[in-house]
């Protein structure tokens, strides 16, 4: 399947694969509201987080992995494979906020969500037509989606 | 400005902010090297300092609500044709600090740009114009001493082959190469992008004097390695790796001037490369000590042939002054097989301003001359000839070639092509863009994988271009177009300069 | 039958899908002692608190048992395995032939004995029958007492609290949490839990249940002589391996049914997972009950792969709870309470009562080995990578963990290239 890889040799911390994210889940698919407006108001947050350490910087989200440990750990079933795409699909509405599959993701890559009992987790996006909007955004190609 | 000198406030630039637009997400903070954009936290927004901008654009290029603008500050002095700002603002620069002005990148001073006061000719009824897309069209071009004349042998079945010995040459798809830029003056993704790039499109990249990344080596059939006055990163493998040698004895955009780079900028792989420690200036003296002659140049040279086992052609680098028409006629004679002139709108790293922007001549006007003199002389054929500094676009190629180049260098093209805005800041060593910097954080702004597409995609563009204006003047080989100057007019231009030039005026 | 799976929990969900990992066609028999098919067990008390419906219990979408191929024997019980035969016999007299079996029982609830235990109001809290009868109950009655201060009386004890009931919860050591938390952790739990108004009484226990004559329960007397009046006791004390089976079966079996690193159990063709399994320990290296839903999945996951053929060793288990009271959440990973003689570990603990936020990381040579977090728990997964993958922690980076700012790029770099960006050349 095809996933985000991202280069830490050549992120460049700028933080728009966070712009970029947010505003393709936003609601109003507006990058000025959903920043300004649906952050405050909804909670509206990445599913990136951008990793910084002296000159080394890197965006990381969810990997998809092939054996997820925040399956195995998530207790309301909101969390699961899809066996046909590959990914590991987040269902917003049993999850019961436990924070298990957080605790257990040894990638840090599921956040809280800052105002609901719920987490954020990367999709890839799905259902937009020219993928993962974190890839498209960043302006250095430190992250790729692709088969590997 | 609070706590600054008065004359700051008389700064370049005005960063102008949208209010509606602006979301404060920090993206200009995090790429602004110069500080000029932060985050305020009493307002609880993003905010910036005019005076620390420098223009370079990275912001507004990044900008995800494009709410930034960076423009001139349009407030001006009193008008003054003579006492224009520029001089003032140098004058309180140099009365604070009592230093050297320091300039990056070709000079923005006003002289006549010569490209464009000459035009090409185009076919029309006879001699009928050719499509590029329908009908083969030769770019190729061979850089080195050509023999005065051919002479072919027949074996016994009668096939015939040549029995003149050639010299080695440079094969180039396109007449163009990327001009010398130290690794160290720019960065190592950078010259990466370059080999890989020439490598794709068949052209060479020069590799300044700053020696050659051991990784690059296996570029080196697109390689011409520079040997300066530092001997940076010289050694015989390296002489040895590339499809030709440059000595550069002179830089367009500094004549008379060696190089300097800071120690800031010499990290562990260029000391590694250049062959100094870590940390410590690499300074190039202004001449070579072991020139001082014509003589002496021929020993070099020959030297340089002797190490390389005359497999490569030795090319010779001069900036165009005054002279240059007698140097390069010298060059010739002291055997080098290309000669590279370097106009004064060359780029540079860092040079002092006022040499950069009050030494030498346009490449124009000294191309022509090189030209002729050793057409006069006899003795063209010898040395192929290679202009450089200042040239912008395809149309500027082909009128080098009509003026006598066998081809080009692009150094400020190549730069714009990844990103450089000219801002002219090189020599701080924190290009915003990640070019002109060995900065960890800035130089992997520019991916290598980006970079190359994007000169690689440079080249072909201008090769298409340049095949189109071949065909429409009925040309079918970039050979029928050297030094052919029937197909160039002058607009605009004196006697003098149409004489020089070598060119009739536009409507004769 | 290719594949039996006895119990129909969350290592038997791990099982079908590694199985399915391997083999994707044959069939597989789930045979279930509860009527729904697999449930979030944690969840009853989520139900019990009315903060979900029954519609959300499900693990897995309807569908799912139908597009794996899994047959689901429900409200059956499986009383006898013959392991030289290779067959199971269940409560309705059927008997079936397997190639490969998986024991999931998972556990039971422990019940000391307590006079006056045997009788009615008297409950267990581990099964959605559980939270139904107390859902049920919880309208007409007014005082709950909860027997076990560790993860499943607190949830209990909070949600019938959100019933409407009051809450007083024994616990019989010190403080509650003893076996998942440290002291500091546990203290600001029981404040988040006083302060919202369930009375947490620690180093008590119920001496007895109190009952009328025709039996009705009154309340419950207490070590300390203390006599609490209550209409329901909930006895939560903690659950044991349910192997009972597997014992009568020949099975071996120590503290669970004795696994080897395939999951293995002691016959031809048998697995064990989860609850009931004692299985290989992450941190310690033996083998160990964990009762942890994670372990359970994961455990059922590599027998599943390996029933179906492959060979897959189980990497072991590793303790962790997440866990929040009312809106606390807390969170810990493996070894949590070191032993205070031993001198090779090193705990960090950083407290801030105000905040309610407690960060405790327990060190062992150059290694994580455990933590505990409070409060502010967003970076938990990027702990548990360190604990997980024991990765070494030189000086500089053991400084940003205690900090509380661990990230992936103190990652060794090959880990982290192999981990994130694959495949890449040079």
């Amino acid at each position: 399947m095809k996933r985000v890889y991202p280069d830490k040799e050549y992120c460049i911390g700028c933080h728009l694969c966070e712009l970029a994210c947010i505003t393709a889940h936003s609601a109003s698919k507006d990058l000025i509201i959903a920043y300004r407006d649906e952050r405050a108001a909804s909670g509206l947050s990445p599913c990136k987080r951008v990793f910084e350490k002296g000159d080394t910087c890197v965006a990381i989200s969810c990997r998809h992995c092939d054996e997820p440990s925040c399956v195995a750990a998530c207790i309301s079933g909101g969390l699961h494979k899809d066996p046909e795409t590959g990914r590991t699909v987040y269902d917003r509405d049993k999850c019961v906020g436990c924070w298990s599959c957080l605790m257990a993701c040894p990638y840090g890559a599921i956040r809280r969500h800052p105002i609901e009992n719920k987490i954020v987790k990367c999709d890839l996006c799905e259902g937009r037509a020219e993928g993962p909007a974190c890839v498209q955004a960043c302006p250095n190609a430190a992250l790729k989606y692709e088969e590997r | 400005m609070l706590f600054q000198p008065v004359n700051k406030n008389y700064h370049e630039f005005c960063i102008d902010r949208d209010p509606d637009l602006c979301i404060s997400c920090k993206v200009c903070v995090r790429q602004c090297s110069y500080q000029a954009h932060f985050f305020d936290e009493a307002r609880q927004k993003v905010v910036h300092d005019n005076t620390k901008c420098i223009g370079c654009h990275r912001c507004e290029a990044l900008c995800p609500t494009a709410a930034l603008n960076i423009r001139n500050k349009p407030s001006d002095f009193r008008t003054n044709k003579l006492w224009r700002p520029v001089f003032l603002q140098n004058i309180y620069k140099q009365a604070d600090t009592g230093g050297v002005l320091l300039a990056g990148m070709g000079s923005p001073v006003d002289i006549p740009v010569y490209w464009d006061r000459m035009l090409l000719d185009a076919s029309q009824v006879t001699n009928p114009s050719i499509d590029p897309l329908r009908e083969p069209m030769e770019l190729k071009t061979f850089l080195g001493a050509k023999p005065r004349k051919i002479s072919v042998e027949n074996d016994k079945n009668g096939k015939p082959s040549l029995k003149t010995k050639l010299s080695p040459q440079i094969e180039l798809e396109v007449p163009i190469m990327f001009a010398a830029m130290s690794f160290g003056a720019i960065n190592f993704n950078l010259h990466q992008a370059m080999a890989r790039a020439a490598t794709e499109t068949g052209v060479v990249y020069n590799t300044g004097e700053g020696g050659l990344h051991k990784s690059l080596y296996k570029y080196g059939r697109n390689t011409i390695v520079q040997v300066a006055s530092g001997r940076f990163g010289v050694h015989l493998d390296y002489l040895k790796a590339g499809v030709g040698i440059e000595i550069k004895v002179g830089q367009g955009a500094k004549p008379g001037i060696g190089g300097h780079l800071p120690g800031e900028k010499i990290n562990d792989k260029v000391s590694e490369t250049r062959m100094v420690p870590i940390g410590s200036d690499a300074i190039s003296p202004a001449p070579h000590h072991d020139i001082y002659s014509i003589e002496d140049l021929l020993q070099l040279i020959f030297a340089l042939k002797e190490a390389s086992e005359y497999k490569v052609p030795v090319a010779v680098k001069i900036a165009a002054v005054h002279n240059v028409a007698a140097i390069a006629s010298g060059i010739v004679r002291a055997g080098a097989d290309i000669v590279t002139i370097d106009g004064m709108r060359g780029g540079t790293g860092a040079a002092p301003a006022m040499i950069r922007d009050n030494v030498g001549i346009p490449i124009e006007l000294a191309l022509a001359q090189v030209d002729q003199r050793l057409r006069d002389e006899g003795i063209r054929n010898q040395a192929s000839i290679v202009a450089a500094g200042g040239i912008r676009c395809s149309a500027d190629v082909v009128k080098a070639i009509a003026l006598g180049a066998d081809a080009v260098y692009i150094g400020t093209a190549t730069l714009i092509a990844v990103g450089c805005t000219i801002c002219g800041r090189c020599y701080t060593g924190k290009c915003p863009w990640g070019i002109a910097t060995n900065d960890p954080k800035l130089s992997k702004r520019q991916n290598p994988d980006i970079a190359a597409k994007k000169l690689t995609n440079l080249i072909h563009a201008w090769g298409h271009e340049i095949e189109e204006m071949l065909g429409g003047m009925g040309l079918n080989s970039i050979e029928s177009l050297r030094g052919n100057r029937d197909k160039l007019r002058g607009v605009g231009l004196s006697d003098t300069e149409l004489d020089i030039l070598g060119i009739k005026h536009a409507g004769r | 039958m290719k594949y039996v799976i006895i119990g129909n929990g969350i290592a038997s969900i791990g099982a079908i899908e590694g199985i399915r990992k391997v083999d994707a066609a044959s069939e597989i028999l789930v045979i279930g002692a509860e009527d729904s098919p697999a449930y979030g067990r944690p969840l009853i008390s989520y139900l019990l608190a009315g903060k979900i419906g029954p519609d959300r219990l499900a693990l897995r979408p309807a569908e799912f048992y139908e597009k794996s191929n899994v047959t689901l024997k429900l409200g059956t019980t499986v009383t006898a395995i013959d392991t030289e035969a290779k067959t199971v016999t269940t409560d309705a007299g059927e008997t079936i032939g397997y190639e490969n079996l998986l024991i999931a029982t998972g556990g039971i609830p422990f019940t000391p004995p307590i006079p006056g235990a045997d009788g009615p109001d008297v409950y267990n809290f581990t099964n959605l029958a559980h939270a139904q009868t107390l859902i049920s109950k919880a309208r007409e009655i007014k005082r709950a007492v909860v027997i076990g201060g560790g993860l499943i009386g607190l949830k209990a004890g909070e949600s019938l609290f959100d019933r409407g009931v009051e809450v007083t919860i024994l616990e019989l050591s010190p403080r509650i949490l003893s076996l998942a938390f440290d002291e500091n952790a546990a203290s600001l739990a029981g404040g988040r839990l006083a302060e919202v108004g369930l009375a947490v009484r620690c180093g008590v226990s119920a001496k007895e249940i109190q009952r009328d004559s025709a039996g009705n329960l009154k309340g419950v007397h207490l070590t300390d002589g203390d006599f609490l009046q209550t209409d329901v006791v909930v006895i939560a004390i903690g659950v044991v391996p349910n192997y009972g089976l597997a014992k009568e079966s020949g099975l071996e079996v120590d503290r669970g049914i004795k696994v080897d690193d395939h999951m293995r159990a002691s016959a031809p063709g048998v697995f064990a997972a989860g609850d009931v399994a004692q299985a290989r320990d992450l941190l310690y290296g033996d083998d160990r009950v964990i009762p942890i839903w994670t372990n359970a999945y994961n455990q059922g996951f590599c027998a599943g792969k390996n029933m179906a053929g492959a060979d897959v060793r189980f990497l072991g288990s590793l303790a962790m709870n997440s866990i929040s009271f009312y809106g606390l959440p807390t969170i810990s990973v493996g070894m949590v309470n070191p032993p205070e003689d031993d001198a090779s570990y090193e705990v960090t603990a950083v407290l801030d009562e105000k905040k309610k936020s407690y960060r405790k990381l327990v060190f062992q040579d150059d290694h994580l080995v455990g933590y505990v977090l409070v409060g502010d728990i967003d970076m938990a997964g990027m702990y548990t990578a360190f604990v997980k993958f024991q990765m070494p922690i030189p000086e500089e980076a053991r400084r940003q963990l205690v900090a509380g700012e661990p990230d992936v790029l103190m990652w060794p770099d090959d880990f982290f290239q192999e981990t994130w960006n694959p495949g890449t050349p040079e």
